[in-house]
């Protein structure tokens, strides 16, 4: 465990990206405080006022305000607070689902796998588009659909994977050796095999978080994610949609860190898959 | 039977059940939807009589299952009901709208190929060279980046910094008047009307890039790689000997042995891209199937929502089926046999 972490520190992509996500992570726990406005405030006589550097700016409006005169720097901190629920929650839910049917259909395998793997197929047949409008229409707008959606849409994603690598696993010779001394099946599982396969999860874990955050900017840039008083990156992003002639930064401020964020997820992904897999490393 | 004829039967005969499949789902899941369809039409002050009566007019009152014979058969008559907040047929709809998705994933689909195929082919003659790197990591950036951060990214730089593209619509409404179908493009193409095509390719020219160019970058990554694998091989070392130039080997042998893998690939990521229609349809505000959908979940509008699904999912079906006989036309063991 502290070597994995080890090998992971030394890993620039994993210190760089990691960085930036715990620096994300911290802006929004402490949203409140680390704001410099209420993001909800509006103020019509600031209305659109470009970020500093540019000529007509208000102090303490680093990068401006949006039509409503809201200060757009607070509303991102704001922001990332949905995208970091969403992307935690969905992504660790969808990871959950798809790991335990992975290892049972990779470790149990006869009918456990036949069921699981037909009903993995049969799932990824059905293109992502098409279920999410369904879902979404079926459950209704709000966090709580978009976070359902994306656990049903992405499980099989890890399902895929956990259930080869447990595959993979069981042919080696500690798993051999634990059956011999009598350990019982589920506990050979659980404590010997799981750990082996986890590397995989965590990395797989990040690029799914980068997927969920996309997911979440779109829904809500269409208003199908949380209501429209809370601040959010795909909000924001509609508005800027709306008034791009009149104020670009309140399009391109929350684009260019939801960019970033997505990218961080995926290098974070990337990295970690280098430095935990032994393979890699060599 | 010759083989080939008989693969090619039994893919259609499995995109067949693949769509009566989706059908099921469709079905089902919308009769879990809250609330009754009966409910929103009934007028205020019926009788429970009339209520039942309109129940059995829509066959509610049968069991599930000849509940979904009725249904299967209305839409297989293409009747899809009438859409609740359009209040239009959505047959009707739907014709009017699925042009404008196809030609604009079509024109993306042309965009991704040609643009994937040549980043393939330029990698692979400078393979070993300093602009290997170069071209590896901006194909890397193209790939990182979804197509709904594309597309608004594009309308920043295009619409705000260098205003060159119509940000939003199909058509300018003082072009469009005497269409006759809804395939604007193609249309226009055909009727030589020069003007019409210079405004609808402008509005066209940023939903393509942004759906194209994710698609281009894992086209150029796949065909290169094939194309990598295939110029090691011994009738390439034969060519060479002939004295043909390294473009002549790739565009004469090499890529005919390494297309299949990417036709196959490129089919699936075409399902994606279509699907990619659904956001960037939205940004630009272009009036395609796409978009119709959003409004269409918004305002929980269900008859609308299931015609556009089944369009969807029978596009998609349609493509596979394309793409797997595509593939097996290519594959020579088949076609021999």
């Amino acid at each position: 465990m502290r070597k994995s972490l080890k090998a992971a520190l030394s890993e620039p992509k994993v210190v760089l990206a990691g960085g930036f996500i715990l620096l994300l992570l911290i802006a929004a726990v402490f949203a409140p405080w680390l704001a410099p406005k209420d993001p909800l405030e509006q103020d019509l006589m600031l209305g659109t006022l470009p970020p500093t550097g540019y000529e007509g700016t208000e102090p303490g409006y680093w990068l401006g305000t949006d039509d409503l005169g809201r200060d757009v720097l607070s509303r991102l901190i704001h922001g990332s607070r949905t995208a970091l629920i969403v992307a935690f929650v969905a992504a660790g839910l969808a990871a959950l689902l798809g790991t335990m049917l992975g290892l049972l259909a990779g470790w149990y395998r006869g009918w456990v796998d036949v069921v699981i793997s037909r009903l993995v197929d049969i799932w990824m047949a059905f293109p992502p588009v098409l279920l999410s409008i369904l879902l979404v229409a079926v459950l209704g707008s709000g966090v709580h659909s978009v976070i359902a959606a994306i656990v049903i849409i992405d499980w099989t994603r890890f399902c895929r994977v956990v259930r080869s690598e447990t595959m993979a696993q069981a042919q080696m010779d500690y798993v051999t050796a634990a059956q011999t001394i009598g350990f019982p099946k589920a506990r050979i599982l659980f404590s010997e095999i799981l750990p082996n396969v986890a590397p995989v999860i965590v990395a797989l874990l990040s690029l799914e978080m980068g997927i969920a955050v996309i997911v979440e900017a779109i829904l809500s840039f269409v208003g199908l994610s949380v209501s429209s008083d809370t601040p959010t990156w795909g909000g924001m992003i509609a508005q800027g949609r709306a008034i791009i002639y009149q104020g670009w930064w309140v399009l391109v401020a929350p684009l260019v860190l939801l960019f970033l964020t997505v990218l961080a997820f995926n290098q974070l992904g990337d990295g970690l898959r280098r430095a935990l897999d032994p393979m890699m490393r060599r | 039977m010759p083989l080939i004829l008989l693969s090619a039967l039994n893919r259609i005969a499995l995109a067949a059940v693949t769509l009566f499949g989706v059908a099921v789902v469709v079905f089902v899941l919308l009769r879990v939807v809250p609330g009754d369809p009966i409910a929103m039409m009934i007028s205020p002050g019926s009788t429970p009589e009339q209520i039942a009566q309109m129940r059995a007019n829509y066959g509610l009152d049968g069991s599930i299952l000849s509940q979904f014979w009725i249904w299967l058969k209305a839409i297989l008559l293409g009747d899809f009901g009438t859409s609740i907040s359009l209040r239009r047929n959505v047959l009707e709809l739907l014709a009017e709208r699925l042009p404008a998705t196809l030609e604009l994933a079509v024109a993306a689909l042309v965009f991704a190929v040609l643009l994937g195929g040549a980043i393939a082919i330029i990698g692979t003659l400078v393979r070993r060279t300093f602009l290997e790197p170069v071209l590896d990591t901006v194909n890397g950036t193209i790939l990182a980046v979804p197509d709904f951060v594309w597309a608004l990214a594009l309308i920043s730089v295009f619409g705000v910094f260098f205003p060159v593209f119509p940000l939003s619509g199909r058509v300018d409404p003082s072009v469009q008047n005497d269409f006759f179908t809804y395939f604007y493009l193609i249309e226009s193409l055909l009727t030589l009307r020069l003007s019409a095509i210079v405004d609808i390719s402008s509005h066209m020219i940023m939903p393509v890039l942004a759906l194209g160019l994710p698609l281009a970058a894992i086209i150029a990554r796949v065909l290169k790689e094939a194309l990598l694998e295939a110029m090691v091989q011994d009738y390439i070392l034969l060519a060479k000997l002939k004295g043909k130039s390294n473009l002549r080997l790739i565009m004469q042998e090499a890529l005919r042995n390494a297309i299949g893998p990417t036709v196959a690939l490129t089919g699936v990521q075409f399902t994606f891209l279509i699907g990619g229609t659904v956001i960037v349809e939205r940004i630009f505000a272009y009036p395609g199937i796409g978009n119709m959908a959003i409004d269409a979940v918004i305002n929980r509008d269900l008859p609308l929502i299931q015609g556009l699904v089944l369009v969807f999912g029978a596009l998609f079906i349609l493509i596979n089926l394309g793409v797997d006989l595509l593939v097996a036309a290519f594959n020579p063991r088949l076609r021999h046999a």
